[in-house]
């Protein structure tokens, strides 16, 4: 083991995040050296909790210095945290409590319109992800994060989890690939997530692999506040070829993504503005997605600049059959809404079916009919949820019935 | 004596009513205060004594100075058109410590950066103290209590309000003048370090014994515009070079990037659209920040899509202000200083892009002003609290570290809003009381940050308009608490009871005191 620990970042542009170096000595006790952009506010505060914590994991005698940019107690714990680890075994887990406010379960079929990405190991970005409203935030423990960082990270994104207030916004985790993943579901799985996205998966039994995680931590723990959704994310050949049997691996599969950038790296070829390379990848993604009754979502769209091209790559995924794509950027989050919103055709078009709905319901009819049209249940199914979700995303009046004209 | 006699003004802060050994008044409340008496006069002058053919030049500052009769104890002043670029002010004072003079005052119009090699002067005795702004380093040292004379900050307005009430009385101004002639007519629009206007000159000019003026593009006369008149100047200096073009028009003023701005930006844009504020003929300032130029943007995206027009855009002018000047969306520029080339460009060429001064935009003293006739003005603050009450020149960590600038004075706008973040880092911006108050709650109507929007009880007229909004209408005491909650209560700065510079109010009554830090 190393005899000297470091974790979190500092330097020219790093907020909201401290830089932790531990080194763990046989005599001496705690000295604490403590150098704070917020000292004069939080210095005492700061103190207090990093004595706390090494107090919790039992370290006795060590030099820990804290060079702190403005981290929230959740970063300076896992900072703190995830040193002592690195230089010591323990079980103890130094959790900060989860204030009510920031638990709530996500339903199977809730939007999924928007997913914000946050690298796993940067706080700032964290802290504000939740008032640009994305329908998820993702806290992103693969690719967003150094090699040398992962260990850290886990930490963080476990904080994170539980102490920050995203809005609503459901509660995701990008896990790594493989071993690595399954050991990351230590740190999230009683923690307050909600879903669980699953990268390069190719095959069904990467999910059962999770799900036997998810149960056995689940067990251990008594862990049952609120269901645990997976979402595979398709990135290879072979990924796309299986998606089906992926899609409909397990009860908890609600989603299933595409990932472009390794799909078409894979594929030996270059992504395009016009997407022609991926179109056979995300139809049979939206295919396999429909055919097991989940939601199909489309990759992320990584010119953050241009509003108008992501504007009309949204519209190309819904045309394909897509409910959502992933945000690199929280600008991205509203055009990525008004896109996937009901267009004012698609308002009017359910307003008549749904009218004609209600009425045959009225009168005891039990065919649904527009002019000499009969209008088939999944239609009506269709009209209906366009309606919930013009009103739901103010684009229609609750009671929009009430003045209704044929 | 540094200061004596504190009082408790109507605000509740404790206050001196003797600064650097003269009486001053304490706040009483908005417009409470009435003076009575006379302007400050300056001496009749007669051509006689002047050059009839006009040329006032003589060969260096330093022969410009000791001609004004530079000695110990005077008051200094420059202006700060030049911002990071100025290289006048400095030499004055290398000037006035090789000839051994002490305990001068420095009354410039603002400071930055550059000037923080003067702390040298206050330390060895040259400059007793400042009064105008102490930014950065000035405001470290001053904090710290080694200023030796008590600090006075004081807003653009009431810089023009104190020289014209004669509260301080300039015994040299020294002008820097992007281009004038031999005679000292003078514009900021034309010259290698143009900057624009010239308008924070315009006290020291009217009311200084002696006016220097010195420039590095001397022109024949007449120098046309002349945006100040000659008939006030004593001396002309030709320099090498009298500021870095590329600080002067720092280019600081770009659109934000930052997702959490831009929430704030579209959010209050939406707000005054949606409160009614934004019509056919609407006015607006809004500053250099990053946030308060992506509100113009929106702003210009509302006229555009109703074909209004705004009839006046308060500057601090930049490309933004100007492209919609020249689009049509806005139809005069009131400006006070220029923040880059487009802005010194469209002030030299377009009639309707004016040079304003602080005597007209905002000094309290006069008869009306025109900050009480702008719709909406968008500031930032360090701190506001929960009586909305805000801070501008301190941190929460207790430090003095910028100037007042205009913002006191446009606080007397028909809506104020100010678009600040919940919180700094970890550093809440919404507390319960503020380090130091700049501006009384009263004058502050619309808190906007991204965990929600705060009108103040007092404009019951927003609080109705705003009922059916979509967006987050929150007390500003839920905001307070929001932020503590997730940056956790701060504790306050230690300070001692010693008190290192005042804030004046527009009306030159002492708002609150600066203290020294403690250790």
């Amino acid at each position: 083991m190393a005899e000297i620990a470091t974790t979190g970042n500092k330097g020219k542009g790093i907020r909201s995040d401290c830089f932790v170096t531990l080194e763990l000595t046989t005599k001496g006790g705690i000295n604490l050296q403590l150098e704070s952009k917020v000292g004069v506010m939080y210095g005492e505060s700061i103190r207090k909790l990093a004595h706390e914590i090494m107090a919790f994991l039992e370290i006795k005698n060590a030099n820990l210095k804290i060079e702190d940019a403005g981290a929230l107690p959740l970063v300076i714990a896992a900072r703190i945290e995830a040193a002592v680890k690195k230089l010591h075994k323990t079980d103890k887990e130094y959790l900060l409590p989860v204030p009510a406010e920031h638990v709530y379960a996500t339903a199977r079929d809730k939007n999924r319109f928007s997913r914000l990405y946050l690298p796993g190991n940067s706080p700032a970005l964290m802290i504000n992800a939740g008032i640009h409203h994305p329908d998820g935030i993702i806290l992103d423990l693969e690719d967003a994060v150094a090699p040398d960082k992962k260990y850290e990270a886990r930490f963080l994104v476990r904080n994170a989890l539980r102490s920050i207030d995203f809005y609503g916004a459901e509660h995701m985790v990008r896990i790594n690939q493989g071993e690595r993943g399954l050991e990351d579901l230590e740190y999230v799985i009683a923690h307050n997530v909600n879903l669980i996205l699953l990268p390069k998966c190719e095959h069904a039994e990467q999910v059962h692999a999770v799900n036997k995680k998810i149960e056995e931590i689940v067990h251990r723990t008594s862990y049952i506040v609120h269901p645990i959704w997976i979402m595979p994310i398709i990135e290879s050949a072979l990924g796309v070829i299986n998606a089906y049997s992926i899609a409909s691996s397990a009860d908890n599969v609600v989603a299933l993504a595409i990932g472009l950038e390794d799909y078409t790296a894979d594929l030996g070829t270059m992504r395009t503005m016009e997407g022609k390379e991926s179109f056979f990848a995300r139809s049979m993604v939206v295919n396999a997605a429909r055919a097991a009754g989940i939601q199909p979502i489309d990759s992320v769209f990584s010119d953050i600049g241009d509003m108008e091209a992501l504007r009309q790559n949204v519209k190309n995924s819904k045309a394909l059959g897509f409910d959502g794509m992933g945000c690199i950027h929280p600008r991205q989050i509203k055009v990525i809404h008004e896109a996937f919103a009901p267009s004012s055709e698609e308002i009017e078009k359910a307003k008549k079916i749904v009218f004609a709905f209600y009425e045959a319901e009225k009168k005891g009819l039990g065919v649904v009919a527009l002019g000499n049209k009969m209008i088939d249940p999944p239609v009506v199914k269709r009209a209906l949820n366009t309606i919930n979700l013009a009103v739901k995303m103010n684009k229609l009046a609750e009671n929009w019935r009430e003045s209704y004209e044929i | 004596m540094k200061y004596d006699k504190l009082v408790t003004n109507a605000l509740g802060r404790i206050v001196p009513t003797i600064i650097n050994g003269k009486p001053a008044v304490p706040y009483m409340g908005v417009g409470k205060y009435r003076p009575t008496g006379f302007k400050a006069s300056t001496k009749i002058a007669s051509c006689a004594d002047y050059p009839e053919d006009g040329n006032k030049v003589v060969s260096s500052l330093k022969e410009a100075l000791v001609k004004a009769g530079l000695k110990d104890g005077m008051c200094i002043s420059t202006h700060h058109h030049f911002r990071n670029g100025d290289l006048v002010a400095v030499p004055v004072f290398d000037i006035a410590h090789d000839l051994g003079v002490k305990d001068l005052i420095w009354l410039p119009s603002a400071s930055f950066p550059c000037h923080e090699v003067l702390t040298k002067y206050l330390e060895d005795g040259t400059i007793d103290h400042i009064e105008g702004s102490m930014n950065g380093a000035l405001g470290k040292f001053t904090s710290e209590g080694k200023m030796k004379g008590l600090g006075i900050l004081r807003s653009h307005g009431g810089r023009y309000q104190s020289v014209q009430d004669g509260e301080v009385h300039i015994d040299i101004a020294v002008i820097a003048a992007p281009t004038a002639d031999l005679f000292g007519n003078m514009n900021g629009v034309n010259g290698p370090t143009a900057c624009g206007p010239l308008g924070f000159a315009l006290a020291d000019a009217q009311f200084a014994d002696k006016v220097i003026v010195v420039t590095d593009n001397l022109v024949s006369f007449p120098c046309i515009p002349w945006q100040i008149n000659g008939n006030y100047v004593d001396y002309v200096v030709v320099m090498d070079k009298i500021g870095i073009a590329e600080k002067i028009v720092s280019g600081t003023t770009e659109i934000t990037k930052s997702p959490d701005r831009l929430l704030l930006a579209e959010w209050s844009a939406q707000f005054c659209d949606e409160a009614g504020l934004i019509y056919d003929g609407f006015s607006f300032q809004a500053g250099a920040g990053g946030t308060s130029l992506s509100i113009g943007i929106y702003f210009a995206d509302i006229l555009r899509q109703r074909g209004w027009k705004a009839r006046f855009a308060r500057g601090g002018s930049n490309k933004y202000l100007v492209k919609m000047l020249e689009e049509g969306l806005v139809e005069y520029i009131l400006d006070g200083q220029t923040f880059d080339l487009d802005g010194v460009r469209s002030m030299r060429d377009n009639p309707h892009h004016v040079m304003t001064t602080p005597f007209t935009s905002y000094n309290y003293h006069g008869k009306g002003n025109f900050s009480s006739l702008v719709d909406i003005v968008i500031l930032g603050a360090t701190e506001v609290d929960v009586n909305f009450n805000a801070n501008v020149v301190t941190h929460s960590d207790g430090y003095l570290l910028h100037g007042i600038g205009g913002w006191m004075n446009t606080l007397f706008g028909k809506t104020v809003i100010l678009p600040v973040p919940l919180f700094r880092d970890r550093i809440p911006v919404i507390r319960d009381e503020v380090t130091t108050i700049c501006g009384p709650g009263e004058l502050i109507d619309v808190i906007v940050t991204e965990r929600g929007i705060a009108i103040n009880p007092l404009r019951t007229d927003l609080i109705e308009k705003m009922k059916n909004t979509n967006l987050p209408i929150r007390t500003i005491q839920e905001l307070k608490e929001e932020a503590e909650k997730i940056c956790g209560k701060p504790e306050k700065p230690k300070f001692t009871d010693e008190i290192v510079a005042v804030i004046k109010w527009v009306d030159g009554t002492v708002i609150d005191s600066v203290y020294k830090i403690g250790k």
